[in-house]
């Protein structure tokens, strides 16, 4: 008697036989499985991207707690140390070394701190890197002080005195309150200065310069005084109102400035230095190591308020990045409306006018071309065309009495928003033309049926359908637009903005200025700044929003595409 | 209602025409939104080629020849003995001459109409030469048949009354009316050179002996200066002097004699001067002058041949002690007709030089470009001098019977040719030719150095280590996601690794450049050991898992594989990175760099290809995979059903049936990834040290085409070579990604038509 035919486990069927090592070499198992470790590798490599510009733009609102220690290197007078722990990281002996350190030659690797001790005008240098293990009598008192200033960098000591004219007017532990009062005096005032000669006096120094290009206007249309008296005696008249109107602003100017720079504090850093600061020349000042959580959070909260809100100070590397914000946002509004048209039309050209044959094929390879072309060339082809050609030309036809000063012949707004709608046509074009191809035939044969137009089944069914494919491309291109930094370099980003390219004067909208730009300001900033440790940290949080923004476009984006993919299948079968 | 229907009622007209006009209107508008579309279609296209013509229209001009055009002939204005000197200023409207008589003339460039004329301060003496000694500031010296040496300038002044340029000549003595004393005889040769505190004076005899005499300038506490004698010296050169030639900086006498040797004499102050060495030139040498800078010597010669000289140091290893340098004989040109040319004119602020020949023909060359730029008939007779305009924008020809032609010249850009772009060139001071891009000139003494050779290495090399990075991930990763993986775990692992594509390249220039280039530096073993131990770890972990308990691998579902991996990779890499530390205490010194340079010999850049070639990979992996996934997922499912049916196992299947089908698409997603990664600019920008370099390691950093044009475009003047220069960067760039795109898409069209019949 034979025994009964067992039933195959799953187990006979697939692996079994891969236990034995060649077998499982000759199967192409491994291969497979180095695939699969590629891909998670990939997926690795995105998702640690966004953890580390998360974790390390993240941090740089939170008030760190500030280490007050002593520093004991062999050899040398023990000095103390106040400072913040940014960072710290082993290195091996052999390069501590050879960096001059008197280290401890059993040892293979110490660890090192990377310490920001703030005090740039009293030390030189806001960074030290120091290692751990002489670090000792480690402390975190309550009563050390941060000071934010304009200018400098942080000021990390104790407060001795609240000053008034030079006068101590409070000192020990009741100082600290009194300071936070006038600190906030003085933060009015300075919002009240800034009010002021960010807005009257800036529309006065406009309204001069606008006179003084109409002068120059008459003059060039060769009229004078003789010719055409009125003309001038009126700019001469509205000139002398302007000047009257500056005079008094910097009177009331004057006072607040005075009543400003009444205030100051003395404060005493680690190594017992004493130095008196203006409170015109503070920010903020807080006790770190005095706050508890929700402290913390509520500054945490200030600080991102004034990353987003705020002017840059101290070569962009401190304060907030508003006018980059509005710069990006702004172009990219002003590309949207150039771009969305001619992609519209572009797409709707291919899908439902022409004729399906070797045109379209050119124009496809050069939709996809273009999508290919590196960026930079845009940008050559933006500086030359636009503005050396196109704006040099408008200047000569429309702006010549503000000639050799160029208008429009020099890098701006426009300009970058016209190439970067070059950049992003191909992105506009080949989302909808996908929605296109998505619509049912038998709507638009309904349509037509019924006796409308191509153009009116085009505007009333067909369009309409597609406007979340259309808004989908849009969203990509706005994307794409917000990162690029090459060509925009060449057309019209700087560093530091002096003006916003909308603002209250006529005709409100500056076209012809240059604008600031996150992508730029990363740029600018981590590369070009005098002090880059001191500004990575705010580097992170201008890519951590830059790179929030853009993620969060592209997940609308393939929301939509998918939501309309979904919508259409019914609708097929 | 009823009242448009009844055809009787009054008033229908009006609505049957209303209703027509509105037919008519609607047909109207369908024809006009017909048009729009049609013009907006067309448009796409009329872009791109913009885009191309325009950049050609800017490169166009780089390659053009000069172009001449005659402006005035007459007989030169002034007394009938022969000519020493002649000169134009900037504005091209004002010439000077100076002949042996001592006279000087300044005169209409126009017409030959006198403006100034006088007599120069010889004190009744003849002028047997004029030299230049400094060439920028019009400054000369002659020679007097008494043996003493006048310096002096021709200067213009302009004004501008009643808003018309006026120029007003004058001949100035800025060391005085008098000639300062220098031998008892007329100089056979002379050459003077004056600098600040010193004037130099070298000058020939009769008995073939060469004196240099120096002046030094003493400033006294009162502020007035005097001349005072500081060294004197004659000696005997190696050749018999029949032309001598001092550079600026005074430290290079270079003595001709009649045969067309060249000694070239190193002077050391009061020391006897240095032989460093003789050059045969082949021919009887009839003129010789220094090039814009004073660096290069030119020699024309009998044979029609003009030689460019300078003094070079020799390699290293074949040193002779004492004698590094020597004449290099660096460039040869040819002279129109081969006949012997008479005159040699040079730009003053570039490396262009004309040169006239016996049969009244004249060439413009440009040294660094080895160009002939022209070539015309610009005399009858033979030609004695040649002078350009400082501008270079007019040329003067003087025949030897006395007749000026002006020409206005044309030639704006003579600096490079197709050659000089892209194989080595000598230039000045260099020891040999190399390809170098130096583009910033802050002097006419510095030559500019123009060569797409080290540019075009660098985006190569680049977008090389980005590809070899990219590739293998991006391709097997788009392999597993579009064959083996679980349709619900694709469904977002596609997104998440085409999210990446949206990355701004700024940001990951910004992080390769601040974040992975300093952790490199610091972990390079760890980069190492990650390199060999992951890709063993993964066919292990495979077997681990095969051998694993039957009861774990059911929980997994078929295509988890990737998921299972993601904590061995992390793992891994983080125990290699662990390991760094101590590996390099242990092997290699506690300094991997160090090592490296040492016992390899192997340089290290902290931002490096190994850097960018990471940061880029990341930027382009998105796109490859994107499209290599798609062209997987779309081979149609019943040939790869087919295969497994007939007992292939998976992989088979994979190598066998789906690659092959999908390799177009693959091959078109690798050139465009290629073509993004050539492209790249802000992370080659911020992560590379921008340095133009010709080698192919690791460790070193580059400058590519695209980062160069954003680095020099906004201090480029516009319509310069150099701005010209960076478009040529642009169109290369434009037609390199362009023919890899089309290819990639043409590729990819076609294997869309080739599944659309399967």
């Amino acid at each position: 008697m034979s025994e009964p035919p067992v039933a195959p486990t799953r187990d006979d069927l697939s692996a079994r036989d891969l236990r034995d090592v060649r077998t499982f070499v000759r199967s192409g198992t491994p291969w497979v499985w180095v695939t699969a470790a590629a891909i998670a590798a990939s997926v690795i490599i995105v998702l640690s991207l966004l953890f580390l510009i998360a974790a390390r733009g993240m941090p740089y609102f939170w008030p760190a707690d500030v280490l007050v220690a002593e520093y004991r290197e062999p050899g040398r007078e023990p000095v103390p140390v106040m400072a913040e722990v940014v960072e710290t990281e082993s290195a091996t002996t052999a390069r501590l070394k050879s960096a001059g350190l008197k280290v401890d030659e059993g040892r293979l690797y110490y660890d090192r701190h990377l310490l920001k001790v703030g005090n740039r005008d009293l030390y030189g240098a806001d960074f030290r890197v120091l290692l751990a293990d002489w670090l000792v009598e480690r402390r975190y008192p309550e009563t050390v002080v941060v000071l934010e200033r304009m200018e400098w960098g942080n000021f990390y000591g104790e407060l001795e005195a609240l000053l008034r004219d030079g006068m101590v007017v409070n000192v020990g532990p009741g100082a600290y309150d009194a300071w936070q009062q006038r600190q906030a005096v003085a933060g009015r005032l300075h919002n009240e200065i800034r009010d002021i000669e960010k807005g009257e006096s800036g529309a006065i120094n406009y309204g001069l310069e606008r006179l003084r290009l109409k002068r120059r206007g008459l003059e060039l249309s060769e009229k004078t005084t003789a010719t055409d008296p009125e003309a001038f005696e009126e700019l001469t008249a509205r000139q002398k109102e302007l000047d009257a109107r500056y005079a008094e602003l910097q009177g009331r100017l004057g006072k607040l400035y005075e009543e400003l720079r009444r205030d100051s504090v003395r404060m005493r850093a680690v190594d017992g230095q004493t130095i008196e600061i203006p409170l015109a020349a503070i920010v903020r000042g807080f006790q770190p190591n005095a706050m508890n959580v929700f402290e913390k959070l509520g500054h945490y909260a200030e600080k991102v308020y004034e990353f987003v809100a705020d002017d840059p100070r101290e070569a962009n590397t401190e304060g907030g990045i508003f006018p980059a914000i509005f710069g990006t946002v702004l172009m990219v509004m002003l590309m949207s409306a150039i771009v969305t048209p001619f992609g519209v039309i572009a797409a709707v050209y291919l899908r439902e006018y022409a004729h399906q044959g070797l045109v379209t094929r050119i124009i496809r390879i050069a939709v996809n071309n273009l999508a290919g072309v590196p960026s930079i060339v845009f940008g050559m082809f933006g500086l030359g065309f636009f503005v050396y050609l196109v704006g040099g030309s408008l200047d000569r036809l429309l702006f010549s009495e503000a000639l050799p000063a160029p208008t429009f012949g020099t890098p701006g707004i426009l300009w970058a928003s016209l190439t970067l709608a070059l950049l992003t046509l191909p992105v506009v074009i080949v989302a909808t033309e996908e929605g296109l191809a998505r619509i049912p035939r038998s709507l638009r044969e309904a349509s037509l049926a019924l006796g409308a137009t191509k153009a009116e089944t085009l505007w009333r069914v067909v369009l309409p359908m597609a406007s979340p494919a259309m808004m989908t491309g849009l969203i990509l291109a706005v994307a794409r637009a917000a990162g690029e930094v090459a060509p925009l370099m060449l057309v019209g980003v700087v560093k530091l903005a002096p003006s916003l390219p909308l603002d209250m004067n006529v005709p409100f909208l500056h076209l012809e200025r240059k604008f600031m730009h996150l992508g730029f300001h990363i740029y600018d900033v981590g590369f070009q700044s005098p002090n880059v440790e001191a500004a990575r940290p705010l580097v992170y949080a201008t890519t951590l929003l830059l790179v929030s923004v853009i993620v969060l476009l592209n997940l609308a984006a393939i929301r939509i595409r998918n939501r309309l993919r979904e919508r259409y299948k019914a609708l097929d079968s | 209602m009823t009242l448009v229907t009844d055809p009787a009622a009054p008033g229908a007209t009006g609505a049957y025409t209303e209703a027509a006009a509105h037919r008519r209107w609607r047909h109207l508008k369908d024809r006009a939104a017909r048009l729009m579309v049609r013009v907006g279609g067309v448009a796409v296209l009329a872009a791109l080629l913009l885009i191309f013509v325009y950049l050609l229209v800017e490169v166009f001009p780089l390659f053009q020849g000069a172009s001449v055009e005659a402006r005035a002939s007459y007989r030169i204005p002034g007394d009938d003995q022969p000519s020493l000197f002649i000169a134009a200023e900037e504005q091209a409207e004002v010439g000077f001459r100076v002949s042996s008589s001592g006279e000087f003339t300044f005169f209409e460039l126009g017409n030959g109409g006198i403006r100034r004329q006088g007599q120069l301060s010889a004190g009744g003496a003849a002028v047997s030469t004029v030299v230049p000694v400094a060439e920028d500031r019009d400054l000369l010296a002659a020679g007097l048949s008494d043996g003493s040496v006048l310096l002096f300038q021709h200067r213009y002044d302009v004004s501008y009354p009643d808003n018309k340029r006026h120029i007003e000549p004058s001949v100035v003595y800025p060391q005085g009316e008098a000639a300062l004393p220098f031998m008892n005889e007329a100089p056979r040769a002379l050459a003077v050179r004056e600098s600040g505190d010193q004037i130099l004076f070298a000058g020939a005899d009769l008995q073939g002996r060469v004196h240099v005499r120096s002046y030094e300038v003493q400033t006294s506490l009162l502020g007035d200066s005097t001349l005072e004698v500081g060294h004197d010296s004659v000696f005997t050169p190696s050749v018999k002097p029949a032309r001598l030639l001092l550079n600026p900086g005074k430290e290079w006498l270079y003595v001709i004699d009649a045969q067309g040797r060249i000694a070239l004499h190193r002077l050391r102050g009061a020391e006897p001067p240095e032989l460093v060495g003789t050059q045969d030139a082949g021919s009887p040498v009839l003129q010789a002058r220094f090039m814009a800078g004073g660096i290069s010597l030119l020699t024309s010669g009998q044979d029609g041949k003009i030689i460019q000289w300078f003094p070079a140091r020799r390699p290293q290893s074949s040193a002779e002690a004492g004698t590094a340098w020597y004449l290099a004989r660096v460039r040869e040109f040819q002279a129109p007709g081969t006949s012997a040319t008479t005159a040699l004119g040079s730009e003053l602020r570039r490396r262009g030089f004309a040169a006239g020949t016996e049969q009244g023909r004249v060439a413009l060359y440009y040294s660094t470009s080895q160009r002939k730029l022209h070539e015309w008939q610009a005399l009858d007779g033979p030609i004695a001098l040649l002078a350009f305009e400082p501008r270079a924008q007019a040329l003067l020809a003087l025949g030897r019977d006395g007749t000026l032609n002006v020409f206005r010249i044309k030639n704006e850009h003579p600096e490079v040719s197709w050659s000089s772009l892209w194989s080595p060139v000598w230039y000045e001071s260099y020891d040999q030719p190399e390809t170098l891009w130096q583009s910033s000139a802050s002097s006419s003494d510095f030559e500019p150095k123009f060569s797409l050779s080290p540019l075009t290495l660098g985006t190569l090399k680049g977008a090389f280590y980005a590809m070899i990075f990219a590739i293998p991930l991006a391709v097997l990763g788009a392999i597993f996601t579009a064959y083996f993986m679980s349709p619900k775990l694709r469904q977002t692992v596609k997104p998440t690794v085409e999210i990446m594509q949206a990355l701004p390249t700024v940001v990951l220039g910004f992080l390769a450049g601040l974040w992975l280039a300093p952790f490199v530096e610091t972990y390079l073993p760890g980069v190492f050991l990650t390199l060999i131990l992951l890709p063993l770890s993964i066919p292990l972990a495979a077997y681990l898992w095969v051998r694993a308990p039957a009861a774990w691998r059911y929980r997994v579902p078929e295509g988890w594989e990737a998921v299972l991996l993601v904590p061995v990779l992390v793992v891994v890499v983080w125990f290699c990175f662990l390991l760094a530390q101590p590996v390099e205490a242990h092997l290699f010194g506690g300094n991997m760099q160090a090592w490296m340079d040492h016992e390899l010999g192997i340089g290290y850049d902290q931002r490096n290809c190994l850097v960018v070639g990471i940061a880029m990979g990341v930027a382009v992996i998105p796109i490859i995979f994107s499209i290599a996934e798609d062209a997987i997922f779309s081979v149609p499912r019943h040939l790869t059903l087919g295969s497994l049916a007939l007992g292939a196992t998976p992989w088979q299947t994979l190598m066998g049936v789906v690659l092959p089908t999908a390799s177009p698409g693959i091959f078109s997603a690798v050139m465009i990834g290629m073509g993004r990664a050539v492209g790249e600019t802000m992370i080659v920008l911020m992560a590379t040290g921008n340095t133009p370099v010709m080698d192919f390691s690791m460790f070193s950093g580059m400058r590519t085409l695209s980062a160069n044009v954003a680095v020099e475009m906004p201090e480029s003047e516009v319509g310069s070579t150099h701005f010209r220069l960076l478009f040529l960067a642009g169109l290369v760039l434009f037609l390199f990604t362009f023919l890899i795109n089309t290819v990639g898409e043409v590729v990819r069209q076609r294997l869309r038509e080739k599944y659309g019949n399967l």
